[in-house]
């Protein structure tokens, strides 16, 4: 008889999530669906508001990354009122960007996914987590938090606090960055570069033994999304879309964000609040898509700063034309993190920084306006249209997770494939099947705009659709 | 004009006979909760939070519209009061939708100041969520129903500080709305003259400066008493 496992909630994720693994009568694995169990409405009940309020409230949709929301809303923002911000303005918001980025990152690697990979798939539940990476190697773990606290610190520094700042507006940004900011910020800068090598270093010794997952964890071919500068450069904040395939060839490339609904599709699954994007000349499936570090490093040619280029290099050499395993998305993140590092130490030797022309001012000059910026876990887009007083009429908001949806539900098919046999499955192999969802760092509350924290359930169906076995954690 | 000796919070307190409670208090420098009162245009008494108790009656008095009278017993702070006043706040809070964190007005605004000063820690009212719009259609300002206490503050300095008539009240009870002349849209008042008075008295984030960010919005209410001092009393004389 055919069996259904379901997981949930899923851990080490931010949001709400569960996974169902369909068996066939054999008690092999025929399908798995992950599932997005919470819904937030953001779309729905910011129609009505003023376009300038935007930042601020779609910043929180997101502790994690309320940041990325108030750059890509800034920039819709901007688009709107048809101005060009003043250029200290941009270089700021680039800085805060990567602020992001580090912090995110570090999070995403110290405390929610290296516990698996440095305590082991088979270490108990209870204690694979960051305490227990806290338990097992104190100076990691507090390396970790700190380098994650120093992107935090870039955040507030410039935003005046670390979560949710109202900082970027459009036409610009409120408040510069003076001096004693900028020596605080440099002064942390060895420390957390010695922290990310250390990370790298870590992580290139645990691929030599995780072998097998890099080949089943989310390992197929895809298309590849990200922002590029002109010259084909890694890009976190401007630039233009390209498109790369699993050769690395470049099928779509330098297009404006704003024109991102003639490229991508959005589809509803029935068993999911998250939607599913497609990449919309190859249609569905075929036109799946993964963003994210891994999708970045595969669509870039070069990063511009040495540390990272050379580590670009070696990444490169691990796939045939673009690197395809989502277990390397973690790889793709710690280079991100020096690539970030790096840009941080030379903006910061920007005078720029320190200008007091910050905010171009502008009524309503256009009724509709998209801002994309790279979060830190992938593309993301912000589209509005207002009226001619400035508020909004419709809302659309795609987030890096919902990118990710396709390629999130073909990797836990591809992990259930391989290690489950028949309904009795044990814990570290459930542990496995959310990890691969935990490579692509999701962020469920921001997909959905909802919010939470990330408990697991698996549930294992049978043939008919009954519910066989449920395992619920968190 | 002749005084009038009365005791406020056991205070002995001296007033002149068209004072009114709180015009006595405060010159004695006793602190009474006030939303409505707008120093330099006449009170309405809306709010209700500056409710105080006189000895010998059993209702309770609006400090801001009572005048005072000669032995009066007034008390300021008492539980019973401190209770109905955060009664008031939550009802306020519960009536429209509120939302601090992404006001023009946060950590500015004098509802919420109100709030974290009464002890209003939570609203015991179920919310009501009404549905109100926000009418961004003059060219400098913005009117925000949803942030309304309907304090009217906007509609005396339109009236009487600025003569120009434009904001009135429309509707009762929870359905009363703050309108521009005839319930038009106000970028098409042909009364308003754009003084941004309104915008000046508003106590929340009502109005704003179009363009306002969260928190954006600062209120130099001194001004308004500064243009009827200048107007009334000759005095060009800035107020810190």
């Amino acid at each position: 008889m055919a069996k259904r496992i379901v997981i949930d909630p899923v851990t080490r994720i931010e949001g709400h999530a569960k996974i169902s693994i369909f068996l066939d009568d054999a008690g092999q694995v025929s399908d798995a669906e992950f599932h997005v169990v919470e819904f937030r409405g953001f779309e729905k009940f910011c129609e009505g508001r003023p376009f300038s309020e935007m930042p601020a409230i779609t910043a929180r949709i997101c502790g994690i990354c309320p940041v990325s929301h108030l750059l890509a809303s800034a920039k819709a923002g901007d688009a709107i009122m048809a101005v060009a911000i003043p250029p200290a303005a941009d270089k700021l918001r680039r800085l805060m960007n990567l602020g992001q980025i580090v912090q995110s990152h570090a999070l995403s690697f110290f405390h929610l996914s290296a516990p698996d990979f440095i305590l082991g798939w088979d270490a108990p539940p209870a204690t694979r987590n960051v305490f227990g990476l806290i338990a097992a190697d104190p100076a990691l773990a507090r390396s970790g938090i700190r380098l994650r606290q120093f992107g935090q610190e870039i955040i507030e520094a410039l935003g005046g606090k670390k979560i949710h700042p109202a900082w970027a507006v459009p036409g610009g940004v409120r408040s510069g960055l003076d001096e004693e900011g900028r020596a605080r910020i440099r002064q942390r800068l060895p420390e957390a570069f010695a922290t990310a090598e250390a990370a790298l270093g870590i992580f290139l010794k645990a691929l030599e033994s995780h072998r097998e997952e890099a080949l089943i964890f989310g390992n197929f071919q895809s298309l590849f999304m990200g922002l590029v500068a002109p010259d084909g450069g890694w890009e976190h904040h401007g630039g233009r879309l390209r498109f790369t395939d699993s050769t690395g060839s470049v099928i779509a490339d330098q297009i404006e964000p704003a024109r991102y609904l003639e490229f991508l599709g959005e589809s509803v699954q029935e068993a999911s609040y998250l939607k599913t994007p497609y990449f919309k000349a190859l249609g569905l499936p075929g036109g799946m898509y993964r963003v994210g570090p891994l999708a970045r490093l595969n669509v870039c040619e070069h990063i511009g700063t040495p540390r990272a280029d050379a580590e670009l290099k070696a990444f490169k050499q691990m796939g045939r034309g673009a690197v395809t395993s989502s277990f390397l998305y973690h790889y793709a993140r710690l280079i991100e993190i020096i690539a970030g590092l790096e840009a941080i130490e030379r903006a910061l030797e920007d005078p720029d920084l320190g200008s007091g022309d910050l905010r171009a001012d502008a009524g309503v000059n256009s009724l509709h306006g998209v801002g994309a910026s790279e979060a830190p876990r992938g593309t993301l887009f912000h589209d509005y249209t207002v009226d001619r007083s400035g508020l909004l009429k419709s809302v659309n908001l795609i987030v890096a997770t919902g990118h990710n949806n396709l390629a999130m539900n073909r990797t836990v098919a591809q992990i259930a494939r391989h290690y489950v046999q028949g309904d009795n499955i044990p814990e570290p192999v459930l542990n496995r099947i959310e990890h691969g969802i935990r490579c692509y760092d999701p962020c469920l509350s921001c997909s959905t705009h909802a919010a939470g924290q990330m408990p697991l359930r698996i549930r294992l169906v049978g043939p008919r659709g009954n519910v066989l076995r449920e395992v619920v954690r968190g | 004009m002749a005084a009038k000796t009365l005791i406020i919070d056991g205070k002995q307190v001296s007033a002149q006979d068209d004072a009114t409670i709180l015009d006595a208090a405060t010159d004695a420098g006793i602190k009474i909760p006030t939303l409505c009162h707008l120093g330099g245009v006449y009170d309405v008494g809306a709010c209700r939070l500056c409710l105080v108790e006189v000895a010998g009656a059993k209702k309770l008095f609006s400090a801001c519209t009572t005048r005072v009278a000669e032995g009066m017993e007034v008390h300021t702070d008492t539980e019973r009061l401190r209770k109905y006043r955060r009664m008031t706040l939550e009802l306020l809070f519960a009536e429209r939708n509120h939302v601090c964190s992404v006001c023009v007005s946060n950590g500015k605004c004098e509802l919420q100041t109100l709030a974290w000063q009464n002890g209003m820690e939570h609203v015991g009212y179920d919310y009501s969520f009404p549905r109100w719009g926000v009418d961004a259609t003059h060219h400098l300002f913005g009117l925000d129903h949803n942030r309304c206490v309907l304090c009217q503050r906007c509609v005396r300095v339109c009236w009487h500080i600025e003569g120009a008539g434009t904001k009135n009240v429309a509707g009762r009870g929870a359905r009363s709305a703050i309108i521009d002349d005839l319930k038009q849209p106000w970028g098409d008042s042909e009364t308003c003259t754009s003084c941004g008075k309104c915008v000046l008295a508003c106590p929340t984030g009502a109005l704003f400066n179009k363009g306002s960010t969260v928190g954006e919005m600062s209120r130099d209410l001194n001004k308004l008493e500064y243009i009827v001092n200048a107007r009334l009393k000759k005095q060009w004389i800035a107020l810190e």
